[in-house]
């Protein structure tokens, strides 16, 4: 395990490469479903009636 | 088969199909890819266990070429034939291709440190990458810098267009021009010199980081279409009278 990790002794240039690359990408998958999840939000709610907008809230 | 895809509706609901296809494929080839890239691959025999870098380098480039090339494309069709499709297709593919540049710089560097002795020279092939990130911001803040939304889509279009003469220039820039990056050993004339052993786990990582873009681009393009379509039911309200 140790020696899996120690990466031929290479770990501090592999390491980072791929944390790197996990952290950009898990980023913006994160920031694209939230910002999507945010606007159909605001689309059903400006689908409702303002009678309906009221009563919800 | 443009003009088929270019109805929204229709378009949305061939999306809405392809999108969870697109997360399990990339699933099924990230897991295979990651457990070969690491473990099931060998160290090289000049690079040692660098080359495990490769497998995230080489597909982040790919993908970031060909995101580009696709949203050149897509350009061309939003000022051909003005469909805001093409242009809602564009703007979404330029923070998941922007990734995938900056990516492919930053692991580029971590592998020349050791490798070439060096973080960085300004050679052909990581001065065009460079560019190529450039080109991606620079084409994210246009696109957002007018008061018409319009004005940004045609301005960052013709940016794209213009843009992609550094394609070939990205591509071919270490068989025209001496430089420290190797030659390609896999997208060349001849056929793919890099062993099998080695081309499995890269082939694996590019299909996963092709259906992940593919499922980011659906997701954000669904976003700005409902964006889209909130700014202009708030505008016909507003000229509606306004009751609320």
């Amino acid at each position: 395990m140790t020696e899996f990790l120690q990466m031929g002794g290479y770990a501090a240039f592999i390491w980072p490469s791929w944390g790197l690359a996990v952290l950009v990408l898990l980023g913006v998958t994160v920031s694209s479903l939230r910002h999507g999840r945010r606007i159909q939000k605001e689309l059903e709610q400006s689908e409702l009636k303002p009678e309906q907008k009221k009563e919800q809230s | 088969m443009f003009d088929y895809l270019a109805n929204p509706a229709r378009f949305q609901r061939i999306a809405n199909v392809i999108r969870p296809l697109a997360w399990l494929i990339f699933i099924i080839t990230l897991l295979p890819g990651l457990y070969y890239a690491f473990f099931n691959s060998p160290a090289d025999y000049q690079q040692g266990e660098t080359v495990r870098i490769m497998y995230i380098h080489v597909p982040s480039a790919w993908m970031a070429l060909m995101g580009y090339v696709l949203m050149a494309l897509m350009a061309l069709f939003y000022l051909v034939w003005k469909h805001p499709l093409a242009d809602i297709a564009a703007r979404s593919m330029a923070l998941p291709g922007a990734a995938f540049a900056f990516i492919t710089l930053v692991t580029g560097s971590l592998w020349g440190a050791p490798m070439w002795g060096t973080w960085w020279v300004w050679d052909a092939r990581l001065t065009s990458m460079l560019i190529l990130l450039f080109l991606y911001i620079g084409y994210m803040v246009l696109v957002d810098s007018f008061d018409r939304e319009d004005r940004g889509s045609k301005a960052g279009a013709v940016l794209l267009l213009v843009g992609v003469i550094n394609i070939p220039i990205i591509k071919f820039s270490v068989d025209w021009w001496n430089t420290l990056h190797q030659g390609a050993s896999v997208i060349r004339v001849g056929g793919p010199l890099i062993d099998a052993s080695m081309l499995i786990p890269l082939l694996l990582m590019a299909a996963a980081a092709k259906w992940w873009f593919i499922a980011i681009t659906l997701i954000r393009m669904r976003t700005l279409m409902g964006e889209r379509r909130l700014q202009s039911r708030l505008a016909s309200r507003r000229e509606g009278g306004a009751h609320d």
